[in-house]
């Protein structure tokens, strides 16, 4: 098995709204991967398709062998993930979210205090262990949250925007140590981001995806090459224009303004 | 001590004992109904030939603190998709019903403590239950509404996305359940309508059965209370967990 993800024709639909419209792609085991796109591209509904956490409405998802849908806890073992937005437990000290996690990976006791030690070693956070999550800054909850996906030893890393208001020093770190596990553990990364250069930088191949649909796909080099641009920041533009995306809501957030507005219209009567 | 099921568990206690604040707050306001309505209508309850006041209302004010602490337990789940930390639990290769029974044990262990705490202060002011043996009866009685109604709690919030329900929640399901349980008056002698409903209220049998536990009086039995206690407590977990797998991130 060389591909650690391979997707086939993935349509995801919200209603009448098409986020993620039949689009096929592999990342090969070991690759580090960038899906790259603007506000409302459909990365995010296809990271959570990924992950378990969305049904497909048709097409084949294969995740380290097995399929998302049919196989969610096989899946669900062979990944780690770094959300958007974070999902620490604030009242729980960093050593507590990071041995909740294990627990809940099946981490076997003696090698959980020993893993728990290294990783927040790594990102620099083991003289904060006791320190309760709520008196974190922004990039210190970043780093911890990519400890605790890392416990499990995933073959595959999702990161969904994760340098997003970071300062320089904490991207470049993050940056290497993710490029370093990658190196070391042969860990597939797949990764979205809004910075350019962070994903000419660091990614094997790139694929831009745009209105639901994968635009291009290739080696940064490849890229550049065939829309005649010096870098992947203007290869991006030419590919996807320059207008200014109103983010379409999630499926959520919809539900929620539908919400209101009959709320509304409740409490009105 | 290995399983995702006291994880859980033991988180909810370490956020209840992290939160000073919450569970002072938390014991105002039982404190004031105990001393405002127990001191306040104790002579004409006495005088209505009802007895020593604080010896009935004490259960009543206990079976609140439970039923507030116990969904606002559930409700939390709220906070948890709205920090995030749900997600984290969501794509762990963990059944949703061990997350969900794991969190509800939890909330309940907390709520029924809180039980306990209130059950102390009402001793402080005068509260004497009859026998010390059925204490422990009283306390299987906490128990399982505390897991009722955090089962509950857990149901509900299951089905909201943000906090603009909460007030709904309030005013139309914890103090309805509250005020029409018997937890403050006896229900010999009220209408008929008013009676229905207080029988159809779960809330009716727990305080009745900690009543009956820790003063001897109990207006349906205990072994009724605790047969309907047991089968609605029971339905609500099941549900409380089926909703709990549904929600989608």
């Amino acid at each position: 098995m060389n591909e650690a993800i391979q997707v086939k024709n993935l349509t995801r639909k919200f209603g009448e709204f098409t986020a993620v419209d039949n689009i096929s792609f592999d990342v090969k085991q070991g690759e580090i991967f960038a899906f790259l796109g603007p506000n409302g591209a459909g990365k995010t509904t296809t990271i959570k398709m990924l992950t378990t956490l969305l049904h497909p409405t048709s097409g084949q998802l294969i995740v380290n062998g097995f399929s998302p849908v049919t196989q969610t806890d096989e899946v669900r073992k062979s990944f780690g993930i770094v959300f958007q937005d974070p999902s620490l437990d604030d009242e729980l000290t960093a050593y507590e979210n990071m041995e909740f996690h294990a627990v809940f990976y099946g981490v076997k006791k003696s090698l959980r205090e020993e893993r728990i030690k290294s990783l927040l070693n790594l990102v620099e956070l083991w003289d904060r262990k006791d320190d309760q999550v709520k008196h974190f800054s922004g990039g210190m909850k970043r780093r911890l949250e990519i400890a605790r996906g890392l416990i499990h030893h995933p073959k595959i890393l999702f990161l969904d925007e994760p340098t997003i208001g970071l300062d320089p020093q904490t991207r470049n770190f993050l940056w290497g140590y993710i490029k370093e596990m990658n190196k070391k553990e042969n860990m597939t990364v797949f990764v979205t981001t809004h910075y350019m250069e962070e994903a000419e930088k660091i990614a094997d191949r790139v694929a831009i995806i745009d209105h639901g649909k994968i635009v291009t796909i290739g080696t940064p080099s490849e890229i550049k090459k065939k829309t005649k641009t010096t870098s992947l920041e203007e290869a991006f533009l030419k590919l996807t224009g320059k207008v200014i995306r109103e983010e379409v809501g999630s499926a959520k957030d919809q539900m929620r303004m539908r919400r209101r507005a009959w709320g509304g219209r409740a409490n009105r009567s | 001590m290995d399983s995702p099921i006291y994880m859980m568990w033991l988180r909810q206690l370490k956020r209840y004992w992290r939160s000073k604040a919450r569970v002072i707050g938390s014991l105002a306001q039982p404190i004031l109904f105990l001393v405002a309505l127990g001191f306040g209508l104790g002579p004409v309850f006495q005088a209505a030939g009802g007895g020593n006041y604080i010896d009935f209302l004490a259960p009543g004010i206990i079976a609140m603190s439970i039923l507030f602490t116990a969904m606002f337990n559930g409700i939390e789940i709220i906070w948890d998709r709205q920090f995030g930390f749900l997600k984290e639990t969501m794509v762990a290769p963990v059944s949703r019903y061990k997350i969900m029974i794991g969190r509800t044990l939890g909330g309940a262990t907390v709520a029924m403590f809180q039980g306990i705490i209130v059950f102390l202060i009402s001793m402080l002011i005068g509260f004497r239950p009859s026998s010390i043996p059925m204490i422990f009866v009283s306390f299987v009685f906490m128990f399982i509404i505390a897991m009722l109604f955090t089962a509950f709690g857990t149901a509900v919030a299951s089905k909201l996305e943000d906090m603009q329900g909460f007030q709904l929640i309030i005013n139309f399901i914890i103090m309805p359940l509250f005020f029409l349980s018997g937890a403050l008056f006896p229900i010999t002698g009220l209408p008929e309508a008013l009676k229905m409903v207080i029988r159809f209220n779960p809330l009716s049998y727990g305080v009745d059965g900690i009543r009956g536990a820790l003063t001897g009086l109990s207006a349906f039995g205990m072994t009724l209370d605790f047969a309907v206690l047991a089968v609605i407590t029971f339905v609500m977990t099941l549900i409380g967990s089926y909703l709990f797998s549904k929600i989608e991130i």
